[in-house]
């Protein structure tokens, strides 16, 4: 496996203030990201783990800039992703996409199908309408969806076939980083096990780099090469996901493997 | 039998215009005293809609047939006032979304006192005393009785309504996907949780879930529902380790398992159909 470091992130830090009190102004601050440094190799999946409010989802959108951190440095491809505005950050975003948690609240509902996937297409400027309608075409072919189903709205689809159309939109713009926020958490079962496969097969496909964001050390198993594991905005442990599952270091992560469903200790 | 609080008897839901769609087909159920029995299937299979037939809880565009005997007695045949007294009382139920179940805009105090204070009447400083008392047994320290659940964590907002569930002592208590929308880790406290007041008050859980993983840990039996049917009921380790129906293997086959040495297989509903006829 090619160890190419696609991504490298410093000494990141983000902190929230929250004011409260009206007269007597107080402030609270919850440190989100507490110097937390990770590479993502390129071609491999890295799952970061951790609780809710564990900062996962905040390094995440730090990384694309969505959350702009207080420290740190980020450098995707050799480019600085602190300092680079305008067209190179456009440019830099086409290369990082993201696949959200909620497939139900991430799709305009009022926009059909076919417009979310031009949509990507026309902000970036690539191919006139009539190729980028074969290549949308074919790009909804391979998440399993049919011609059809691209003059239709998100309503009109299941939970797991929007979760496809999200993968679809960001995969559309041939990006060498996918960030996937706990994409498959509110799935049922069995559609989490269609759309685990199909992020599989699309990764070997298109060579594609995971960011897998994601409270389940059961899915983590299946699906990551390394791990990373967060709790209260500091990285607690990381390494290849075999040896933090056969030989955790941490307190913390023998915790969470214990809490897998269908490790409790049995009560019977 | 003697040692089954709930037998539902050919339950069928359908929609009040078409008879013939059917929701729930013809499905029975035994629930064993003292035990946890698990309603495990996708979403659309029935699950909930079985248990909002035994809260009667059922939209009122639906409609259901069969016969549902708690402690001898057919709840089908209830008045809607009987029905009340029971509900809350002798059968509670928890849900999925401690949020959208709890009232944003009064304290959890309120709010488990009210629920009391449906099925008994006490004086102000005895409900006080007993709410303090169930908070302290769910595991919220009592100082937080005055706070709104948009205050409280989902864990903890889960806590508050499984407090509420337990405070007229009920002998069954229906759990639809309790778990669903928490964390890993406050999700093993939950089920903890859930376990020991099962012992401690000696109650019967019918609980539902989409996770093999969540009946392994919790379920003394299992009811597999496929498309408003069951398809294969049983004791957790037989149906676990020895999966008779098509449906059971294709549904185990694709739930993740902690050793991760599985490869995940999304059911192919055509070889299942085929293998079902």
């Amino acid at each position: 496996m090619q160890m190419e470091i696609l991504l490298e992130a410093k000494n990141l830090s983000k902190e929230y203030v929250k004011t409260t009190g009206f007269f007597s102004r107080t402030r609270t601050s919850i440190k989100a990201l507490d110097n937390i440094s990770i590479n993502i190799k390129k071609g491999i999946t890295l799952a970061v783990v951790g609780e809710s409010g564990s900062g996962k989802s905040t390094l995440a959108k730090s990384l694309i800039r969505l959350v702009e951190i207080d420290k740190g440095s980020i450098i995707f491809k050799e480019k600085n992703m602190r300092i680079i505005n305008g067209a190179e950050l456009k440019l830099t975003r086409k290369n990082i996409q993201m696949i959200f948690q909620d497939p139900y609240a991430s799709l305009n509902p009022r926009m059909k199908i076919i417009k979310i996937m031009e949509e990507p297409l026309q902000i970036h400027g690539i191919g006139n309408s009539a190729n980028q309608y074969s290549k949308i075409l074919s790009m909804i072919k391979k998440v399993g969806l049919v011609e059809g189903d691209l003059k239709k709205y998100p309503h009109q689809f299941s939970g797991g076939q929007r979760q496809r159309i999200g993968i679809a939109r960001a995969l559309i713009l041939e990006p060498e980083l996918v960030i996937c926020d706990e994409p498959v958490s509110a799935l049922d079962v069995s559609v989490q096990a269609q759309i685990i496969q199909l992020l599989k097969s699309l990764q070997k496909e298109f060579g594609l780099t995971y960011l897998f964001i994601t409270h389940d050390l059961r899915i983590v198993r299946h699906i990551a090469d390394e791990v990373v594991v967060m709790k209260d905005g500091k990285l607690i442990e990381q390494g290849k996901t075999d040896i933090i599952f056969r030989k955790p270091k941490t307190k913390y992560t023998k915790e969470l493997l214990a809490s897998i469903p269908g490790n409790l200790s049995k009560r019977k | 039998m003697k040692n089954n609080i709930l037998e539902i008897n050919n339950l069928k839901v359908f929609t009040n215009n078409n008879s013939r769609l059917k929701l729930v087909k013809n499905i029975s159920l035994n629930l064993k005293k003292g035990k946890t029995t698990c309603i495990v299937g996708e979403s659309g299979s029935g699950k909930s809609l079985t248990a909002l037939s035994v809260m009667q809880l059922l939209s009122s565009q639906l409609n259901m047939s069969g016969s549902i005997i708690f402690e001898g007695v057919n709840l089908l045949n209830l008045t809607k006032e009987e029905i009340r007294k029971r509900r809350g009382k002798d059968i509670a139920m928890i849900f999925q979304e401690p949020m959208t179940s709890l009232n944003p805009v009064l304290t959890i105090g309120y709010q488990i006192e009210e629920a009391i204070g449906v099925h008994e009447k006490l004086i102000k400083f005895k409900l006080k005393a007993r709410v303090e008392e169930l908070l302290n047994i769910v595991g919220i320290p009592t100082d937080r009785i005055n706070s709104y659940p948009d205050e409280l964590s989902g864990g903890q907002r889960q806590r508050v309504m499984i407090a509420m569930a337990i405070s007229c002592s009920p002998k069954l208590l229906i759990a639809d996907e309790p778990t669903t929308a928490l964390d890993v880790t406050v999700q093993a406290q939950i089920l903890n949780l859930l376990h020991s007041l099962k012992l401690k008050y000696q109650m019967t859980m019918l609980f539902i879930t989409h996770d093999f993983g969540v009946v392994n840990d919790i379920a003394d039996d299992v009811a597999v529902m496929f498309q408003g049917e069951i398809v294969e009921q049983g004791s957790v380790a037989n149906v676990l380790k020895n999966p008779k129906h098509p449906y059971t293997k294709a549904l185990l086959n694709c739930v993740p398992d902690s050793q991760g040495k599985k490869d995940l297989k999304p059911i192919d509903y055509a070889v299942l159909k085929k293998a079902m006829s």
